[in-house]
Order: structure tokens, then C-alpha cells, then sequence
């Protein structure tokens, strides 16, 4: 995402734009608007004109709106944000509270404006927005690192996309494979016509150019990392190997950039395994990725050791909080940003308070975890909070609270 | 006019005011106005009942005269008078419609419109009462009561654009009334018309019966063709019109009711009736002598209707002629039956064909009253030919409807039991198994002999009888197992069933598959030193407590690769010690746990005592003995059918389609209808095998291959419910279950085993800590699950799975069982 004005002010509001560059930059923006923003965009809108004589007639016509932000609709899969709301700019073509929903694109910009002060809608740029910005543009310029990860068992295959911020499912292949039996051939036929499936899926995604002439190009190739239980990984290896000495010799390209790596399942949830492998940490060297899931790992060994020591859960992390626990030394706080993206503004304001609060008045650390990674799935299963406490704190009377 | 002083306001603006005001001041009159049109038309009506000859008239026509001459009473007078004394002569009083004065100024248009909304309005209301306002009388005012598109049918009328020419007049049809000169070609007409009446053929009678009604459209001004298409029909009205004076001195009055009798005759041809009336007016002559006069005074259809309908109610449409009669020139250019009027009595065209059809095939179902029932038999047919002509054909199995309980109750067979072999990776279950088939000579030396060949061939000689089983290439190359195998022998009593499971971590999800098919299990333990060790902190204590938790009682231990320890007591004893310790508070019975030493690569103990000296101080039995010495399993016959897919096939070219796997409870037999889960797609049984033989039915307990039909291979997968559509298993995507924790339990993703199915899932809630032996709730909502307690879960799934209480289930996380137990709640 590319900062192309910034205009905050001290007191929280302002407005930035922005052009988002890559898909997942819609991810950013789509932590970024919440409800209550203005939005200011290009937006193709469907106008009808009734004529005197009662015909109507309609045409799409391209027009700059700006919205207050009501509703965000954010598809993973092909990273496409929209934003619903009401019009508060008067055009040629709309009136002010009529509704549109704003489909943000790559490479347009759009205007992004958060009102502050106790009788705004919105809850301004406060310091999760400033991050979140932060990570949106990207200053150090040390994003890419991407991998693409197959996980695999017998007649199952996930591929999906591992970017910075968020892992995205791109295709599952499902195929049923007969068991292996006397005198049949069934099964290794099946599992050849599987791996083929799986790689021209897998290609397809990577938009690799299977080409002969593409031989010469010198496109970086992602990383692609096999995982699966047992054998299937490396025999779907040995199967690209095959057809690059056969049919296909501009995969000889992709040859290099594979890894096989183990897993103990084929189902999405084993990435996480995946992603802790060491040949994997050493390619993917220092992604937020590995630091949030070294993170999650640290809390649930702590959670293990029953010391008391660390918490989960909305409830039990704010009475942690309210003790002092989550403080210096060693007291972290971990978030999934799924919570700053509640479409209730007071519940977002409450948030941030604790993260402010944690921050800069306790002194503990602060660690928001994307919800779109294995992570913060992890994390969300558990409340989409947690925290690594300074010194033990017994909640059991929290819990009889709720009761 | 205050506005007119405005300097600012356009020349337009102002026509438009003026015009305004004239409409406002014809609209409605100012009481001046009223006073001195009152006063004039007393006036008029004292004339005219003093003059000679004297007339009475009603207020509002005198009113209305006077309109029309501007208030002169003189001219208004006149004009009544002139106009009464031609009514008298005539039986309908003719309303002073078509009394336009020549007169008409500025307010032409505007005159013009009123009048088309008074005839609009009028008709076919009495002609006087409209004729007494015509000018008053707005349409709005008119359709002031009138429902919205619900006109009453008496209020309906067609809106006529008046023409501002009498019609065809240049033709020379100049009206005879109106007092000019019959054209030529119109006194020749009238001629042949008159010839016309005389001919015998014509009913004369008719025109009588026509007369009165003739008056009614008197007042329409005839074009020459409409004379000229009307003189042959003796029974039109309006052939008397020339001798009709024409009232209608203002042609661009056309009276509604008059255009629509002189409308066009249908079926003839109009150019050919003006460029040859000679032809067309005898052409008509023979054709009206079929058709008696009627007279028409429905509104007539649109010309929409018209030309759907048909041409016999075209006949009374008012239409302009040039579009008329292009229509109907194209109708007769087709040729079609299009003119003839449809009336819906007759059989559809569709029913013809289907009549035609039928009576074809030997059908006779012309008759109305059987008509439903042969269309019902046609689509029957129908379909039925559609559903043989489709690609896949279905397949009809015939049931036997057997009572399959009674049948397994008469059917005396051998006990049948199914045993997993688990163990840690390399314990030698694979060889052990092959050892028992090749020494109880299931497996014949030839095949034994090939495996032996191979096996050397690629190095690897000692795993010659694990080829027995391992026959996956890819088990083979690697000396390893990977997915169960299944392979059965008999005893004298007892047919085995040996599901030879993978040791490797990784593949514990088919091990689970396969101890979820058993009904004890062989725990085979390498006794070697150091193996023994690592195994039991590997998969022997994994698989012991998985298969424990899969509801298996008995265990049987067979203490393997003795011979490589010499076959040591001691050793053997510590590990019966330390594996029957273990096995205990993993929750099995003491009496249930049998220990064996054996070796697997020699057979010593398997089917056979060993002869070794070292050996002599075991008395007890070979593994064979120790499996014979358990009791049959019971299952469950009476529940519904549930059955655990355990593998999709292709059986071969006669079985295109098969399922194998076990029945968990319940019976089917061939014929059956089964529903598969989740995908709730039915199959037929074609077919079925049980233990590889071919029979009809099958119950609990067996392991089976159905033979499908009807169903798509996509529908199925392994790890899916074969059950019947009688009492489904239910799709749920969350439930409720009570565990032993093998790990600690946190809310997170894991994997749920049932058997072959296999899906992710996650850990929602935990729910409470339960006492190991009551069952009590200890804590409520914990943090974390320790090890070893009992806790009670919610479990969330993606997509719904077929699963019901009470099943037990294995949650698996990160290659390692979690938890293990039982589905309490869906």
C-alpha cells in the first residue's frame, strides 16, 4: 500500500490516502475502515434517469463518492473489500443518504477519513489504527516473503497462499483413492492421476508459464512447500520430477523451490506444524508469521505448565490486566485483530483502551496477531485474546462469575 | 390581465395565457355570462314555440345553439327550428351533434377536442343527453366514478381521431346529404346496387329488419369504397345512406357507432374492391347470401385482438382502412386458417397431434371423457421413453424381501472375528501375520516363493512375509506399511479376520480405521532390546490406548523377535510386567490380557509350539491357540443399517462400482435401497460379498463388498455411512463429547477419527472436568484439560459429517491423539 497523503492530526482525526498495490493490501485496508469512517473513493454507479415521458432509462457512470461506512464485506479468497454505507457527497447523479457500497480497487486510490472527538461517529486514529497503518505501508519495504504451501495426504490436497499477514486457502483437491489390494493397480493409478490434478492446480494458482520458451525467464519463483504424513509429499515430488523430465521441461524451473516438508495431517490446520519446521523458518527468516506463532507456542507451553501464568479469554485477560499482570517484565498481550474490526464501535474503543492501557501505562507488550493466519485462527479459538501474565493469578472466581 | 403588463414575459407566455383563459372561460362561465345566456335561451325557446311551425326543444339544446351561434338568438332559433322539423320526419331524435356550426374561429382545435371527449364520454349513452352538453362535459367528470382500468363495460367506448376530410372525398364521394354531386363512379355503384336488390336471391325481409337501426348511423359521411364494399350487401345498413340526409355536415364528426358498420368486409380483398368493384361486387354478392344481416353493437376489439381472433369480429372494427387492409391482405397472402374465429370448444392443436398420435399407436381416445386419461397415459409413455433413453440406465435389482434375522438365525456358520494388529513401527506385525497365513496355508508357496524372490531381488529378504500383506508398491519399496490390509484364514471353528495396521505415527489415522473394524486386537511388541523400549514410548502405548478407547476388550500380547534375545525369561517377563501394568490403567481387564512369546520370521509359537530348548519354559499356548480361546463378539442385528465405507473400488468390469467395509450394525440384504451420508445420494445393492464370498444378505459384524448401482463414485468416499433411508444417520456440524485427555486440551484445532472418516475440526469449548469413576463435574469451564483427566467437550466442524450418539470418536492434534471417547450429544 502506497501512503500518498497523510493528513492526521493530533487530536485522532484526519484522513490518510492511500493506494492499495496488492491484494493484500486490501487485508490492510480492511483492518483500517471501520464503521463510522468517511470513504472517500471512485465508484462505478448504476444511475436510472426517468424521462418526461416516464421511460427510463439507465447507464453505469464512474463517480467520486464518499461514504459514511456502515457495513465491510471482506472476501478472503480473492481479496476483495466492500465497503456499504451512506452518501454524504452531493453529485450530479446521487443524494446524500443514499446508500452505495464501495468496491475498492487495486491501483485507485482512495481517501480514508476518521472524525475524533466525543461527538464523531468513528473512533479516530487511535494508536491500533497508527499500527495498522504502519503495517499497511510498509516502510522498511521488507515484505515478500511468500510461500506457497501444498498440504497433502491421500486424495487430499490444500494449496494455499502464505503471505505476511494472512495465509489464504486457494483450492482444495479432493479425490477418492482405492485402498491398495491384491492384484490391482487401482491405487497407484489413482494416486498419479491425484498428484497430476494437484500440480496443474498448483500451477494454475502460481500462474507459472509451462511454456518451453519460458525457459529463459528468470521470474522469481516462490517458494512451494510440500507437507503431508508419510510419503505423499515426496512422491508428489518425485511425480513433478518425472513430468519435468517428460512432458513439461519448464519445470525444471520450479524444481529448486520445492521443499518437503513433514505434516501430520493433510487438513489446513497442520500449516501451523508446517510452518514451525526449521527448513521452513530458515526460508521464511523472521516473518511476523514465525514471530506470532513462536508466540502462541510460548503461551500454550506456559498454559501447560499450570503455573497460572497465563490466560485466555475476553473476560480473564481484562481482570489480568486489572491486577497488574500484564506488565514489565515479561507480561505480553496478545490480540487478534479480528476484535478491532467489530462493526460496534464501543467495543472496538474498549479495546483499544486495553492496549493503550497495557502500552504505555502497565509496560508489558503488546502483540496484535492477523486473524487470517494460522496463528490467530489459533488464537481466535481461544477467545481471540490471551496473555503471558508477570505473576501467577488465580481467575477461577471469574469464571464462577459468568456462571 | 395583470400579467399581460409584464414586460419580461415572452410572446409564447402570453398565446399560453390567453389560451388558458379561454379554457377557463369555457370551463366554466361567470355568473354575467350564465345570466345572459339564461336570458337568451328563454329567449329562443319562446320562439320557437311561437313560430310556425312550432317546435319544442329542450334547454340544452337551445343553450347549446346559442353557443354555437355566438348568443345570436335569431341564427340559434333558426337552426332549431330547422333542426326539429327534420327530427320529427325521422323515428330517433338525432342529437345536434353533427350540427357543427361553420363558424368555428380561434377556438377551432380546441372545439375539436371537446367534441372528441364528448363522443368518447357519450357513446353509447342516448345521444341527446351528451348532445345537451357537449362542451360541458370534461372526460375527467366522466370517469369521475369509474374505477381505475375497471371501466363498466357501458362506459367503454374507442376514442375515434376524427379525419379532417371526409373520406376518400377525393374520390368524388362527396356525401349525398351534404347536397354535392354524386361522382360518376359513385352513381355507378349505386346503380349496381340497385340492380343488386333486385336479384331474387337477395332477402329483401332483411332490409326491413335493418331499417331502424339504420338511423342509428345515418350520421356517418361514407367514403366511396365503403359504398362501393357495401353494395353488394343488401342487408347493410348503410346502403341506405344515400338516401339518408347527411346530418353529418361537419366531416369531422365520424359518429363511432357509423364507422364501425362501414368498416371494412373482411374477406374481401380492398385494392381488388377499388381497382375492380365490378369483380369484388359480385364476389360479395354470392358471399353475403350465405351470411344473414346482423347488427353489431358490442364495442368492437382492437385491431391486436382482431388479428389473433380472427377476421369474423374483424369485420365490425374501426380501423383506418390502409392499415386494415394490410392486414388482411397478409392474411390472405398466407393463406392461412387464421380468419376463422376460434372458439375453444374444439380440441387444441397439441390434442390433435396427441389424438393423431395415439390412434396411431392403437389408441381410441377421441372421446372427450377418455381424452384426460389417454394424455395420461401418453406422458407415461412419455417419460418412460425419456428415462430409456437416458445415459445411464437404471437398474432394476430385484429384493427378496428376506427376513435377514431369521436367515442368520437358521444359517449356521463359523464364528467370524476380526482382530487388528497394532504395534510400534518395525515390531514385525506385517511379518508376523504373514507367518500365521503362510503356515495355515492361505497364502500358497508359489505366491510365498515370489514375494521371497522379490524381496532379495531389492534387498530386503526379511520382508518377504510382510508382502503378504503389504501390497502396495510404494509399502514394498519402503518396508513399511502404510494403509491396513485385510486378509482372512479359518480355523476349525473360527473364521479370522487380520486387519494388519501401519506402526508408523503417521499413519495412525487408517490404524484407527482399521481398529475401529476389530473385535479384539494382537498387540505385537518387539522384545528386542532397545526396540522394546523406544516402542513403548512410541506407537505401543498409542495404539493400546487408541484401540482400548475404540471400545476393544481383549488384547492379546505377542511378545515378538524372541529368537533375537534368546528366548529369555527374564526379559520376556519384564516385559509382560511393564506392558500388563501399562495395559491396566489403560483400562483393560486383566483376564482379557494373554502374553505369547513368538517370533515371527521363524513362526516359533505362532501356529506351532517351538521346539527351541530355550523355549521350554512357556506352557502356555501359540498366538493361534490364544486367538481361537476368544469369545465371539456380539453386534448389534436389530438397530438400522450403519456401515462405515472403508474403500472405494472399481471390482471390475462386472462391478463397475463397489464399497467395502463392515457392518456396524444392522443387516442388508440385495435389492436394498441405501442412502450414503453425507452426500444423502441412494444407491441399489446389486450385489454383495461377504468375507469374499457371494451371498444375499448380510448382517453386523461382517465385512463386506456391496456391489452399487445407481449412483454416481463421486458420492462416495471412504469414511462415509452407508445406512438406510429409513432411519438415516443425521449430517451434524457440532457436538458434545466426554474424553480422556491424552494431552493437555485447549480450545484449538484437531482432527476427529470415527473409524475411516477423517475431518477437521476444533475444540469450542471445555465444557467441564469430570471424575474419572462417576462421571461428577469436578471443575466447570477449565482453562486447560490436563493429561489423564476426563473432560467434556463441544466440538465445531466445517462441514457437516454423519455422525450420532453414541459413537466413539479419537481427537487427534498435531500428529499426537489428544483425546479419545465417546459422542455423547449431537
Amino acid at each position: 500500500m502506497r501512503l500518498v497523503k497523510n493528513k492526521i492530526e493530533y487530536n485522532g482525526g484526519g484522513s490518510v490516502t492511500l493506494i492499495p498495490e496488492e491484494p493484500e493490501d486490501m487485508w490492510h485496508a480492511y483492518n483500517l475502515i471501520v464503521p463510522g469512517d468517511l470513504l472517500y473513493a471512485t465508484a462505478l454507479r448504476r444511475v436510472t434517469t426517468t424521462a418526461a415521458t416516464g421511460s427510463t432509462s439507465s447507464q453505469r457512470v464512474r463517480l467520486t463518492l464518499e461514504i459514511r461506512v456502515k457495513n465491510l464485506d471482506f472476501d478472503p479468497q480473492n481479496s476483495q473489500l466492500h465497503v456499504s454505507g451512506q452518501i454524504v457527497n452531493e453529485t450530479q447523479h446521487t443524494k446524500v443518504g443514499q446508500h452505495h457500497t464501495l468496491d475498492l480497487e487495486l491501483n485507485r486510490q482512495f481517501t480514508l477519513e476518521k472524525g475524533s472527538g466525543p461527538n464523531s461517529e468513528g473512533s479516530g486514529w487511535d494508536s491500533v489504527a497508527v499500527e495498522a497503518l504502519k503495517d499497511a505501508v510498509d516502510e522498511g519495504g521488507n515484505r515478500r516473503a511468500e510461500a506457497v504451501a501444498v498440504v497433502m495426504q491421500e486424495g487430499l490436497a490444500h494449496i494455499c497462499f502464505i503471505g505476511q499477514f494472512r495465509t489464504i486457502l486457494k483450492q482444495k483437491v479432493e479425490m477418492s483413492v482405492p485402498r491398495k489390494r491384491a492384484g490391482g493397480s487401482d491405487h497407484d493409478k489413482t494416486m498419479t492421476k491425484f498428484y497430476q490434478t494437484t500440480l496443474d492446480t498448483l500451477l494454475r494458482h502460481l500462474e507459472f508459464n509451462t511454456s518451453s520458451t519460458s525457459m529463459s525467464t528468470t521470474d522469481p519463483v516462490r517458494p512451494v512447500l510440500l507437507a503431508s504424513p508419510g510419503f505423499t509429499a515426496a512422491s508428489f515430488q518425485k511425480h513433478i520430477q518425472s513430468v519435468a523430465n517428460t512432458s513439461t521441461p519448464a519445470l525444471k524451473r520450479l524444481l529448486p523451490s520445492i521443499v518437503v516438508v513433514h505434516s501430520a495431517s493433510g487438513h489446513l490446520h497442520s500449516l501451523t506444524e508446517v510452518l514451525q519446521s526449521p527448513t521452513v523458518k530458515a526460508l521464511l527468516s523472521d516473518t511476523k508469521h514465525a514471530r506470532e506463532t513462536k508466540l502462541m507456542d510460548d503461551f500454550s507451553t506456559e498454559l501447560r505448565k499450570e503455573t497460572n501464568k497465563a490466560t485466555y479469554g475476553p473476560r480473564e485477560v481484562e481482570h489480568a490486566v486489572d491486577q497488574g499482570a500484564v506488565g514489565r517484565g515479561g507480561g505480553v498481550l496478545i490480540i487478534s485483530n479480528r476484535l478491532f474490526r467489530s462493526q460496534d464501535v464501543a467495543e472496538r474503543k474498549k479495546w483499544v483502551a486495553l492496549v493503550d492501557r497495557v502500552r504505555d501505562t502497565e509496560g508489558g507488550e503488546v502483540r496484535v496477531l492477523s486473524s487470517e493466519h494460522e496463528s490467530g485462527k489459533r488464537l481466535d479459538g481461544l477467545g481471540g485474546i490471551a496473555a503471558l501474565l508477570t505473576f501467577p493469578i488465580n481467575d477461577e472466581d471469574v469464571g464462577e462469575d459468568s456462571e | 390581465m395583470s400579467r399581460h403588463r409584464v414586460k419580461a414575459v415572452s410572446y409564447d407566455e402570453d398565446d399560453y395565457d390567453e389560451y388558458d383563459e379561454d379554457d377557463d372561460g369555457y370551463d366554466s362561465q361567470d355568473p354575467e355570462e350564465k345570466e345572459f345566456l339564461e336570458e337568451c335561451t328563454r329567449e329562443v325557446l319562446s320562439q320557437l314555440a311561437a313560430g310556425v311551425p312550432s317546435v319544442s326543444a329542450s334547454r340544452g339544446e337551445a343553450q347549446e345553439a346559442l353557443w354555437h351561434y355566438y348568443n345570436d338568438v335569431e341564427k340559434s332559433v333558426n337552426y332549431l327550428r330547422g333542426k326539429k322539423t327534420k327530427e320529427t320526419g325521422k323515428k330517433k331524435p338525432t342529437a345536434a351533434l353533427t350540427a357543427k356550426p361553420k363558424g368555428i374561429t380561434g377556438k377551432e382545435t380546441l372545439f375539436c377536442v371537446s367534441r372528441l371527449v364528448c363522443f368518447v364520454s357519450s357513446y353509447p349513452l342516448p345521444p341527446t343527453t351528451v348532445s345537451s352538453h357537449p362542451s360541458h362535459f370534461p372526460a375527467a367528470q366522466f370517469f369521475r366514478d369509474s374505477p381505475w382500468l375497471n371501466i363498466p363495460a357501458h362506459r367503454k367506448a374507442d376514442i375515434l381521431v376524427e379525419q379532417l376530410y371526409p373520406r376518400l372525398g377525393l374520390l368524388g364521394g362527396a356525401p349525398e346529404g351534404g347536397g354535392g354531386k354524386m361522382s360518376k363512379l359513385a352513381a355507378l355503384a349505386a346503380a349496381r346496387k340497385k340492380e343488386g336488390d333486385k336479384t331474387p336471391t337477395s332477402p329483401t325481409t332483411a332490409i326491413d329488419k335493418a331499417q331502424p337501426s339504420a338511423s342509428e348511423y345515418k350520421g356517418a359521411p361514407l367514403s366511396l369504397r365503403e359504398r362501393l364494399a357495401g353494395s353488394g350487401k343488401q342487408a347493410r345498413p348503410s346502403e341506405d345512406s344515400p338516401s339518408l340526409p347527411g346530418l353529418g355536415k361537419g366531416p369531422r364528426c365520424g359518429h363511432p357507432l357509423s364507422q364501425k358498420r362501414t368498416s371494412l368486409e373482411p374477406k374481401t380483398p380492398t385494392p381488388a374492391a377499388v381497382t375492380e368493384p365490378d369483380a369484388s361486387a359480385r364476389g360479395e354478392q354470392t358471399h353475403d347470401q350465405e351470411k344473414p344481416p346482423t347488427v353489431n353493437v358490442r364495442a368492437p376489439p382492437s385491431t391486436f385482438a382482431a388479428t389473433i381472433i380472427g377476421v369474423d369480429t374483424r369485420s365490425k372494427m374501426t380501423e383506418l382502412s390502409h392499415l386494415y387492409t394490410n392486414t388482411l391482405d397478409l392474411i390472405r397472402i398466407y393463406g392461412q386458417d387464421l380468419a376463422e374465429p376460434f372458439d375453444f370448444a374444439g380440441p387444441s392443436p397439441d390434442d390433435v397431434v396427441l389424438n393423431a398420435q395415439s390412434s396411431a399407436k392403437g389408441f381410441k381416445s377421441k372421446q372427450p371423457a377418455s381424452k384426460p386419461q389417454g394424455d395420461k397415459k401418453d406422458q407415461a409413455s412419455l417419460t418412460g421413453d425419456m428415462d430409456s433413453l437416458g445415459l445411464a440406465e437404471k437398474i432394476h435389482v430385484k429384493s427378496k424381501n428376506l427376513d435377514v434375522l431369521s436367515e442368520y438365525k437358521k444359517f449356521k456358520r463359523k464364528n467370524a472375528m476380526n482382530f487388528v494388529v497394532i504395534g510400534h513401527v518395525d515390531a514385525g506385525k506385517s511379518t508376523l501375520m504373514g507367518r500365521l497365513l503362510a503356515d495355515l496355508k492361505a497364502v500358497d508357496q508359489r505366491a510365498l516363493d515370489k514375494y521371497r524372490r522379490e524381496a532379495e531381488k531389492i534387498g530386503k529378504g526379511s520382508f518377504a512375509l510382510a508382502w503378504v500383506l503389504d501390497q502396495g508398491s510404494e509399502e514394498r519399496a519402503r518396508g513399511v506399511t502404510i494403509d491396513i490390509a485385510m486378509s482372512k484364514f479359518e480355523t476349525e471353528n473360527t473364521i479370522f479376520t487380520i486387519v494388519d495396521s501401519p506402526g508408523h505415527r503417521d499413519f495412525v489415522p487408517n490404524m484407527i480405521a482399521g481398529a475401529s473394524q476389530a473385535d479384539f486386537a494382537v498387540l505385537v511388541i518387539d522384545s528386542s532390546i532397545g526396540n522394546y523400549e523406544s516402542g513403548l514410548k512410541g506407537q505401543t502405548k498409542e495404539h493400546a490406548l487408541l484401540v482400548r478407547s475404540m471400545g476393544v476388550q481383549r488384547i492379546i500380547v505377542a511378545v515378538n523377535k524372541m529368537d533375537t534375545v534368546q528366548w529369555d525369561k527374564d526379559r520376556f517377563e519384564e516385559i509382560e510386567q511393564q506392558v500388563s501394568a501399562f495395559l491396566t490403567t489403560a483400562g483393560f481387564q486383566a483376564k482379557n490380557i494373554s502374553f505369547v512369546p513368538c517370533s515371527g520370521i521363524s513362526g516359533d509359537n505362532v501356529t506351532r509350539r517351538s521346539e527351541d530348548l530355550n523355549v521350554s519354559w512357556y506352557a502356555g499356548g501359540t498366538l493361534i491357540d490364544e486367538l481361537e480361546a476368544t469369545e465371539p463378539y456380539l453386534h448389534a442385528l436389530d438397530k438400522p443399517l450403519r456401515m462405515t465405507i472403508g474403500d472405494v473400488f472399481r471390482g471390475g468390469i462386472q462391478q463397475p462400482l463397489s464399497v467395502s467395509g463392515r457392518i456396524d450394525s444392522g443387516s442388508l440384504q440385495i435389492g436394498d435401497q441405501i442412502l450414503t451420508m453425507p452426500s444423502g445420494e441412494t444407491a441399489t445393492i446389486r450385489s454383495l460379498e461377504v468375507d469374499g464370498g457371494p451371498t444375499e444378505w448380510a448382517v453386523a459384524g461382517q465385512n463386506v463388498v456391496l456391489n452399487l448401482a445407481n449412483i454416481d463414485p463421486i458420492h462416495l468416499r471412504s469414511g462415509d455411512v452407508v445406512c438406510h433411508a429409513s432411519a438415516p444417520i443425521p449430517n451434524i456440524t457440532s457436538f458434545s463429547c466426554k474424553v480422556l485427555a491424552f494431552d493437555h486440551l485447549l480450545p484449538s484445532m484437531v482432527d476427529i477419527h470415527r473409524g475411516r472418516l477423517h475431518v477437521p475440526g476444533r475444540i469450542t469449548r471445555l465444557t467441564a472436568i469430570l471424575d474419572k469413576g462417576s462421571g461428577n463435574v469436578l471443575k466447570k469451564k477449565p482453562k486447560i484439560v490436563p493429561p489423564g483427566a476426563v473432560a467434556r467437550l463441544v466440538v465445531e466442524m466445517d462441514h457437516a459429517v454423519p455422525l450420532e450418539a453414541p459413537t466413539r470418536i479419537v481427537l487427534r492434534a498435531g500428529g499426537d491423539t489428544v483425546a479419545a471417547g465417546l459422542l455423547e450429544r449431537t
